[in-house]
């Protein structure tokens, strides 16, 4: 398919069918979009010491994240160099080498070609330092790491741009401890990736697909998920980045420690009280047990949603795959963490009061979209921004806007007719 | 029936006594059917109040309160969770796979005056959307008496074989 095809797929306030479904498009995407700019693969604290790793994918490739000796973190294609088995199989631990199953070609964790067994049987002209693990460019934000295949793809703050600010408000979750993953949800839908994209930025459907969650929490709780009454916003941050608010109270957790604690949290409030933390640090623990009031949604493949991060791998044009990992205070309050793990299950994973249905809803619309070949997917919904919330110059709707969506698709159109 | 197992000071001995293999493992055929036909109203009445009903991430987990769970429920919860799966509101539960599931290989793992705790493995098939997908699992069981004589869970394990990878969405209980 030529440039001027993708671009005529994309209109401001729609896009076609065939974007969910056209394998050929899947392909182009793998290539042009997920090997050509920044990828999320990991989070520091799942790196924690030197010598620790983490399997992950940049797109469909399976890489290895590593932190040296030195601190330094690598990411490396899971691939040994010599007839390409892969060098590690662990989803994370700790190692000071790679050793390949298949013939003994070891690894050190920056990617360095250590040894050959047997190494007589090559010639003079064999050199290890000709076959170390693919690198691929690295650099983090914020204790969140991304890589490239574009050498030259532009440095990762410039990238991120004005969701730098976002994504430091989001980590005040760590409550001043630093945040930490606690574990992972790893779910699947059989449909394409960018319906799980465009889901992170959709406040539109909450409180319809979300009813069974919404009518499972008292009262008080039901009215902080009221997501479309509160005055929220969806806001282009560019480069196909958005953020939608929901919640805006819940924007700075660090405002407003003087309101009253809600009901929901008296019990591990009383926990941290009774364990000897004073009360200003008990409210600031309980508000970022809560976590944040809004999703960041990073193009392609990373949003920080709320309480967790929410990380997409394309699988196949109609298979998608999304981890949902949970996170707390990286030392923080065994109670408070505790918490936020219990928070977590009710929503999150294949059998929370809010995911299953989100996933049958993308698996409808992959159905949905076998019929009508010259349909087009709608993204044309949104009135005015409530004044003076989203940074002036900002293209910017009301909470359920669908401005995210079409910041995406108007990166995907640019990269994809680069 | 003979007279010797009629003599009703055998009833009273196993009525105060803890759960034989034979009577959990009839009472967790039986909890398997209600759950294949959706009956969670009556399931919810099958366990203690401060039953635990577990569906782990993790196979080795030292502590679940601690670690990241598909489930993890108490009682409030569980009645949360039947009230949703029943509500006609869920999509992925209105209606939900079609499920089979049998329950087999049960060794005793533990015993003790008041309970019985079988390990086991679950054979359970769902069918939707054209999607048929075979979810099989460790079973883990502690069965005590109730106060009326029948047996109650206590605490109910399900290990999926492929627990710490992807699932698809589980509308219905495992």
């Amino acid at each position: 398919m030529s440039m001027t095809d993708f671009a005529s797929l994309v209109k401001d306030d729609r896009v076609h069918t065939a974007l969910y479904k056209d394998p050929a498009i899947f392909e182009e995407e793998m290539d042009r979009i997920f090997n050509n700019t920044w990828v999320w693969v990991a989070h520091d604290s799942d790196i924690p010491t030197k010598n620790s790793f983490k399997t992950s994918w940049v797109g469909r490739q399976p890489v290895i994240v590593t932190r040296d000796k030195a601190g330094e973190v690598h990411v490396l294609l899971n691939r040994c160099r010599h007839r390409a088995a892969s060098v590690c199989e662990k989803k994370k631990g700790k190692a000071s080498v790679f050793v390949c199953p298949y013939h003994g070609w070891s690894y050190d964790v920056d990617g360095k070609l250590r040894k050959v067994p047997h190494a007589k049987g090559y010639d003079d002209s064999f050199d290890t330092a000709d076959f170390p693990l693919i690198s691929l460019r690295t650099e983090s934000y914020n204790g969140m790491i991304f890589a490239t295949f574009k050498q030259d793809m532009e440095p990762l703050v410039d990238f991120l741009g004005s969701a730098r600010k976002w994504m430091d408000l989001f980590m005040k979750q760590g409550a001043g401890f630093g945040v930490k993953t606690l574990g992972e949800h790893k779910f699947r839908f059989p449909g394409n990736w960018k319906i799980q994209l465009e889901n992170t930025t959709d406040a539109y459907h909450f409180p319809i697909v979300h009813k069974t969650f919404l009518d499972s929490l008292d009262a008080e709780t039901e009215d902080v998920f009221d997501v479309l009454g509160q005055g929220g916003w969806v806001e282009d941050l560019g480069n196909g980045h958005s953020v939608m608010v929901m919640i805006p109270d819940l924007i700075d957790l660090e405002d407003n420690l003087d309101a009253p604690i809600p009901e929901r949290f008296a019990a591990v409030a009383k926990e941290l009280a009774d364990e000897g933390y004073p009360d200003d640090e008990v409210r600031k623990i309980v508000r970022a047990v809560g976590g944040s009031g809004f999703n960041l949604n990073l193009f392609p493949n990373v949003a920080c949603s709320m309480a967790f991060f929410r990380v997409l791998r394309p699988v196949a044009v109609d298979e998608t795959e999304i981890t949902h990992v949970a996170i707390g205070m990286d030392g923080g309050p065994v109670a408070g963490n505790r918490a936020r793990l219990r928070l977590h299950e009710h929503f999150q994973g294949p059998m929370g009061f809010g995911t299953p249905d989100d996933a049958e809803g993308w698996e409808r619309v992959q159905r949905g979209a076998r019929a009508g070949d010259d349909l087009w997917i709608m993204l044309n919904r949104g009135v005015a921004a409530p004044e003076g919330r989203p940074e002036p110059g900002h293209n910017a709707g009301d909470v359920s806007a669908e401005t995210g969506m079409r910041a995406a698709y108007q990166m995907w159109k640019r990269m994809m007719t680069a | 029936m003979s007279g010797e197992l009629a003599e009703p000071i055998d009833v009273t001995a196993t009525q105060d006594c803890a759960p034989t293999f034979d009577e959990a493992i009839a009472f967790i055929w039986a909890e398997a059917d209600m759950l294949d036909r959706l009956d969670y109203k009556p399931w919810l009445k099958l366990w203690t109040e401060t039953g635990e009903y577990i569906i782990p991430v993790e196979r080795d987990a030292p502590d679940y309160a601690d670690a990241l769970n598909i489930v993890l429920d108490n009682q409030e919860m569980r009645e949360s969770r039947a009230k949703r799966l029943l509500s006609g509101f869920s999509m992925s539960s209105a209606p939900p796979a079609r499920t089979v599931r049998t329950v087999s290989r049960f060794a005793i793992q533990a015993q003790d005056d008041t309970s019985i705790t079988l390990r086991g493995a679950q054979m359970l098939a769902e069918y939707k959307y054209q999607h048929m997908r075979f979810l099989p699992a460790d079973m883990l069981y502690r069965i005590v008496r109730g106060p009326d004589g029948g047996l109650l869970i206590d605490r109910k394990v399900v290990t999926l074989i492929n627990a710490e990878d992807f699932q698809f969405g589980i509308g219905y209980l495992l």
